[in-house]
């Protein structure tokens, strides 16, 4: 597949480029990059107002396969990322069984591979079994191709075995991914703990359950001198901790979700099962401090925390129902419009965090625009303005509660190894077969 | 005319109008129960199901015989006798009696919501007989009427609520609607058990107990439940009686005609002791009566 991106407006935060221009892509790479390329005898994608960036990233993704294929599976998940913009997710060991051996490792790499359409990266568990009692065999997990190892799901509630975890990835040179939540403050929490779980009679949650993680981690990242990277960051005191560490000069990077930089406790008071997430969503100033945070740079990378769960088991009790947001095919417009339309942030501020960011966390030479590397690119309409529909998502799980919310900020087109899989909207194999 | 929602699940959702309304209503229908003959024919043809997730005599009675006295057909669906227990979903217990043409389904249930999730896939009214810690509504209701009855209005009373704030659903309708029509509402109980965010909704706090019965119109104590010491919330049931408990001595403390009342069950000995329970100032058992006529205001404004 040969073509010619014309007149888009290039960003590449790596570089700091940003500007009119064309990229020619063959043979699966970026081959030229420039002004007015003359056209050859490839396909011409006329790109006018649109951008064009680096393939975004996400760092953090639930297949569900194995096991929970009921909810999602990497296929599904896969056409979901292409739909949704990315070309390279990485996915969460939490599945059934879980990653802690090679063979799910193995399993979701050839799966993903033969599904063809983005990039896919298995993290391992830190702990046998997810129990948080003896560390993997994080050697074999790292040599089967696990890219860094989390616990996500559940917080690895004991320090040594955590301090342990930090060291022994030393070794390799991987992330720990923390899930940072001390489970005896957030208990049988439901949602934030405040005015709204008050009201709504339903059990909090309070932030400090995550903040005392958030310090522990840090200074066990000090003492060990492990990478540290803090999965879902949710409140203002988890921000104030991450300045404290980048002050101290330790390791540690962090990740937050579009819809913790969206959504405040509020949304809950319908009961929408939708609305449970774990971190719960917070209050109005805990959103305004990640958006800071993120626009600063603190908060490096934004990441989906894509949890698909079937209708059934969100059509419950809100007590009953298990925590998840999908975030694939909403990530980019709901970031877009909530902080580039609303100018919080310049576009290419928001780029970096979907791939510089999320790069540098697992030190791939990825998400940046260049002569000779892999064509993995996203093109994004910046005026594109559309309601979600839930209905039209490829993602099995329809649980997000920005369903019929009208954001402007679409992603249009997304390339991998120089092969198109999205095209406004459609996911290759849905409607071009020929590509 | 009637309740504006097609459910009635808070006390929030109700203004002032609506519950004057209600309570109004509700006068007239004490004179039906104090009837020789219980029975009119008002809802002839109507049918009210009663699904009860929790255990309860009270509620549950009440609503049936409130039903009862006004010629409605009343079901009592037991869940631990029914395909609940076989695992059916609350969406397909409430698709199930949508499909019957039942007219009003009054609903109790361990878990804030369910009713307005239940709500939401019938046709049929429903009224929220309690939802975990989150509102009570009639129970509110019946309260409001008992202090009506022998206060006359609500501007201005000292009305304070003593015990488990956190997880009461009386609690939380009552301050809703008794700040609604004008009282000031004290909450008092132990810290633990002090949720964050009720001064937002008009709530006075205080963790001291002589502080919020002094110079009151009304004391409302709420059932402490044994759980709750075995969860940590307090340290035993004698320390908590020892600072929340209410006594001869503490009673004196608020206004000399201070309405004492309880939702029920009460643990004689523990949030009150016997001697208040059966004092002149206790309307624990009027409340019954006037639960019974609440109910039917309800189920007349609901189904006619």
């Amino acid at each position: 597949m040969r073509f010619l991106l014309k007149g888009g407006l290039v960003i590449d935060p790596q570089t700091g480029l940003e500007k009119e221009g064309d990229i020619r892509v063959a043979e699966g790479k970026i081959v030229e990059m420039g002004m007015n390329l003359a056209v050859g005898d490839e396909a011409l994608i006329d790109l006018q107002g649109k951008i064009v960036a680096p393939g975004f990233i996400d760092l953090h993704v639930h297949l569900r396969e194995p096991g929970g294929e009921a909810h999602e599976t990497i296929r599904t998940g896969c056409q979901a990322a292409a739909a949704g913009g990315f070309t390279m997710i990485v996915a969460m060991p939490n599945t059934n069984p879980c990653a802690d051996n090679e063979g799910v490792i193995e399993l979701v790499k050839t799966r993903a591979e033969k599904t063809g359409l983005v990039h896919v990266l298995p993290i391992g568990t830190i702990s046998k079994g997810r129990a948080g009692e003896e560390i993997a065999e994080i050697g074999s997990l790292y040599q089967a191709g696990a890219v860094a190892v989390s616990d996500d799901g559940s917080c690895v509630a004991s320090g040594e075995v955590m301090r342990r975890a930090l060291e022994y990835t030393k070794i390799f040179g991987i992330p720990v991914i923390s899930h940072s939540e001390d489970v005896t403050l957030s208990a049988d929490g439901l949602m934030h703990e405040g005015k709204w779980s008050t009201i709504l009679g339903l059990r909090g949650i309070p932030a400090q359950a995550e903040e005392i993680m958030v310090a522990r981690d840090i200074f066990l990242a000090e003492l060990t001198g492990g990478k540290l990277h803090l999965a879902h960051l949710s409140t203002a005191g988890s921000v104030a901790l991450l300045k404290f560490a980048r002050q101290r000069g330790i390791m540690v990077t962090a990740e937050a979700t579009p819809h913790h930089l969206l959504l405040t406790d509020e949304e809950v008071q319908s009961y929408a099962t939708s609305t449970k997430v774990n971190p719960p969503l917070r209050s109005r100033a805990d959103v305004q401090a990640l958006q800071e945070a993120v626009k600063e740079g603190l908060i490096s990378c934004l990441a989906t925390d894509h949890a698909p769960w079937s209708e059934e088991e969100k059509e419950q009790e809100y007590s009953k129902a298990p925590s998840g947001i999908v975030g694939l095919e909403t990530a980019i417009p709901m970031v877009w419009d909530t902080l580039v339309v609303k100018e919080k942030m310049s576009p290419l501020e928001l780029i970096a965090r979907f791939t510089t960011g999320p790069a540098k966390v697992l030190g791939l030479e990825k998400g940046c625009l260049a002569v000779g590397k892999e064509a993995d690119i996203t093109i994004i309409d910046p005026h594109l303005k559309k309601a979600v529909q839930t209905s039209e998502f490829y993602s099995m799980g329809k649980n997000t509660p920005v369903d019929g919310r009208v954001f402007q900020g679409w992603p249009v087109m997304t390339i991998v190894g120089g092969k198109i899989v999205m095209r406004e909207g459609k996911v290759k194999g849905d409607i071009f077969k020929d590509a | 005319m009637g309740i504006k929602a097609k459910d009635l699940l808070t006390m929030e959702q109700l203004g002032r109008e609506q519950i004057k309304l209600i309570l109004h209503t509700a006068k007239e229908m004490k004179s039906i129960i104090k009837r020789d003959i219980k029975k009119v024919p008002t809802l002839r043809g109507k049918s009210v199901v009663t699904l009860f997730y929790e255990p309860s005599t009270r509620t549950r009675t009440s609503f049936e015989l409130a039903g009862k006295y006004m010629s409605a057909d009343v079901v009592n669906i037991n869940t631990t006798a029914s395909s609940v227990m076989k695992g059916e979903s609350l969406k397909d217990t409430g698709l199930t009696l949508q499909a019957m043409g039942v007219d009003l389904v009054v609903v109790r249930h361990s878990m804030a919501g369910a009713p307005a999730m239940l709500g939401s896939y019938l046709e049929a009214r429903v009224i929220n007989a309690g939802d975990g810690f989150h509102q009570h509504p009639t129970q509110a209701l019946l309260d409001m009427l008992t202090i009506q009855e022998h206060l006359g209005d609500f501007q201005g009373l000292k009305v304070a609520i003593i015990g488990d704030i956190l997880h009461s659903r009386v609690a939380r309708s009552n301050l809703n609607g008794l700040t609604t029509m004008g009282a000031n509402v004290y909450l008092c109980g132990p810290a633990t058990l002090i949720p964050p965010g009720l001064e937002e909704q008009g709530a006075k706090i205080t963790y001291n107990l002589e502080e919020a019965i002094t110079g009151a119109d009304v004391i409302v104590m709420l059932r402490i439940q044994l759980e709750r010491q075995k969860a940590g919330f307090f340290p035993s049931i004698r320390e908590y009686s020892q600072l929340y408990g209410l006594n001869k001595e503490r009673l004196a403390l608020a206004k000399k005609d201070c309405l004492v009342i309880h939702p029920g069950p009460i643990n004689r000995g523990v949030e009150i002791s016997g001697e208040v329970a059966d004092s002149l100032n206790s309307y624990i058992n009027e409340q019954v009566t006037n639960g019974v006529a609440v109910r039917m205001a309800l189920l007349y404004l609901m189904l006619t």
